[in-house]
């Protein structure tokens, strides 16, 4: 067996009397894509949440190719290789569609203390900028302030942003929210597309998504993994019927 | 939402606009004498100091979106240091600091760049306290630290306290004492101003500019790409607090006269509004805000006694209605990486 890429050990995280995260332990395997799925509140985000680094565990470790990240501030793990598109759109409004994903290369390209040559002049940083937009289709958007996009375009924006860093994994939080049926089925193409590639984390509402992409599905339920594996597996677990995919099926 | 953006000037037109405008500054002592006012070069000396503050706040407000209410403290600094180290030139005592004997010193280019250095240090100390926190929290902390030092320098005594420290006689430049000269100070000024507008322009579209703009737009996804944002912001607060420096010495050798008044809080909000004025996130803004802030400054105080009743006003209405500053009214850009203040 491979060993895993990422390792979720025990998190524990309670806001007040809220336990977003109960012992929550699960495995992202190299190339994987593994979903996160529960129903509002189960801590999908919050789990994410530190994963990333925005927050601390109240206790427990999370592990990134066997290394204990539980203390590296947010761009440390980014630098080792964490890609993250935001639940809420995040791209760099004012700046050029280009700006925005050359920006993501420069991070990798050593520190920025540099301060003399036009950085959009730049073609180590341009070029492979370029090629991401290529590949994602948002190569005519370049030049176009990336506030002006649509909301499928920001979204797919982000995916490149995350994807110019070349990380080892993408965590996705609802990378669909907010699109439309036909941007949201051009995403789950560019995201199969990336499979094997790159080991995706994916936290998605979307049950046709999760079942068209994931090699592995993790439930969460009150902070606490109700159960986890195969989508064959998972759609048959009675509990998850009981706690969610029954919920969804009623509403 | 994303306003429709108005289309940017060309390269070339707007190095036309900025050639031209500098033109106009070079022109302008021989035409003051022509008109027989040589006294507004004097006046005109004071706006390029004060422009130059401006600008290094700029850096900070305008691009790195770290709204600083306490930049005339390192102007200030900066003054102290050129004041403090003339006077014990003149009393031919040294300045006794930290057990070190520090000889007085009265040239320039040993001064200034002192001044800069000083005023940098005060920053970088100020700025790893106040970058911890954001938003209205900075505003308050970087006027706390302000405040702070303008009441030290109150509490000199041997520096003249509160009524400040006269100078006698500016400093001099490569040994030889020509910065009295009105048109020679006045020329200084322009080209140091000029240097660091061409250099920080240099400075924003470098790596090191977009990061400080990305922070500026959206911090949280600057961290998720994998920038220490923190570190850059504090290379800018430290730099800009270091040309303040600057303007600190420039602007005591032309007062002949460093007072605490140059910390005051007041300071820095004229620095600010100069900023605003002028067009934030444009460099040449500024220089454009402490022109009209200089000059209807001194046209209103000639008209009547209670000027800043009409002043004030004024400077709203230019706030509210002049989005981008004059900046943007002259040379109707607005330049990319700026948002909707």
């Amino acid at each position: 067996m491979t060993s895993p890429l990422l390792e979720v050990e025990g998190l524990v995280k309670t806001f007040g009397g809220v336990t977003a995260s109960a012992e929550l332990s699960f495995t992202v395997l190299p190339g994987e894509v593994h979903a996160l799925i529960g129903p509002n509140g189960a801590g999908k985000t919050t789990a994410v949440a530190q994963i990333a680094g925005e927050l601390r565990p109240d206790a427990g470790r999370v592990l990134f190719d066997g290394r204990d990240i539980t203390a590296l501030p947010v761009h440390r793990r980014a630098l080792l290789g964490l890609g993250r598109s935001f639940q809420i759109t995040s791209v760099l409004g004012a700046f050029s569609v280009l700006d925005n994903v050359a920006l993501a290369v420069q991070a990798h390209a050593g520190h920025s203390f540099r301060f003399l040559g036009d950085a959009r002049r730049d073609r180590r940083l341009r070029d492979p900028a370029r090629a991401t937009l290529a590949r994602l289709g948002l190569e005519d958007d370049a030049e176009r302030p990336a506030a002006i996009l649509s909301h499928g375009g920001r979204r797919t924006l982000e995916l490149a942003m995350a994807l110019a860093g070349r990380p080892r994994l993408l965590l996705l939080d609802e990378p669909m929210a907010g699109m439309g049926a036909e941007d949201s089925a051009r995403m789950v193409e560019v995201l199969r597309a990336l499979k094997g590639e790159v080991a995706m984390l994916l936290v998605e509402h979307d049950m046709d998504v999760v079942f068209a992409l994931a090699d592995r599905i993790t439930v969460l339920d009150g902070g606490r993994v109700l159960a986890s594996g195969a989508p064959d597996e998972v759609r048959a677990d009675p509990r998850v019927v009981a706690a969610y995919l029954g919920e969804e099926a009623v509403a | 939402m994303a306003s429709p953006m108005r289309r940017p000037l060309s390269v070339r037109a707007r190095l036309g606009v900025h050639l031209a405008g500098l033109l106009v500054l070079a022109l302008l002592p021989p035409l003051l004498t022509l008109i027989g006012e040589p006294f507004y070069v004097t006046l005109a000396t004071r706006m390029l100091i004060l422009a130059l503050a401006a600008v290094s706040l700029d850096l900070i407000l305008g691009y790195g979106g770290m709204v600083s209410f306490g930049h005339a403290a390192f102007v200030g600094v900066g003054g102290y240091v050129t004041g403090i180290l003339a006077h014990h030139a003149f009393m031919g005592e040294p300045l006794a600091l930290f057990g070190l004997a520090v000889p007085g010193m009265n040239e320039a280019l040993v001064v200034w760049p002192l001044a800069m250095a000083v005023s940098a240090l005060a920053a970088l100390v100020i700025g790893v306290l106040s970058l911890r926190t954001g938003g209205v929290h900075f505003i308050m902390i970087t006027l706390a630290f302000a405040q702070m030092l303008y009441f030290l320098m109150v509490s000199l005594e041997a520096y003249g306290g509160d009524d400040g420290l006269m100078l006698w006689g500016r400093n001099t430049l490569a040994g030889a004492d020509v910065l009295g000269n009105r048109t020679l100070f006045y020329y200084l000024c322009l080209g140091l101003l000029a240097a660091v507008l061409l250099a920080l322009r240099r400075l924003v579209d470098s790596r090191f500019g977009l990061v400080l703009q990305g922070a500026r737009q959206n911090e949280r996804r600057m961290r998720a790409l994998g920038f220490p944002v923190t570190r850059y912001r504090l290379a800018a607060f430290t730099l800009a607090g270091a040309i303040a420096g600057l303007a600190g010495a420039l602007s005591v050798n032309h007062a002949e006269f460093a007072s605490p008044t140059l910390l005051h809080w007041t300071h820095s909000g004229e620095l600010l509004v100069i900023v605003i004025l002028g067009g934030m996130g444009t460099l040449v803004g500024p220089v454009l805000g402490a022109l009209a802030f200089v000059g209807l400054e001194e046209a209103l105080s000639g008209l009547m006694e209670h000027w800043r009743v009409v002043f004030g006003p004024l400077l709203i209405l230019v706030v509210l209605f002049a989005r981008s500053g004059l900046h943007g009214w002259l040379i109707g850009r607005r330049p990319m990486g700026r948002t909707r203040p």
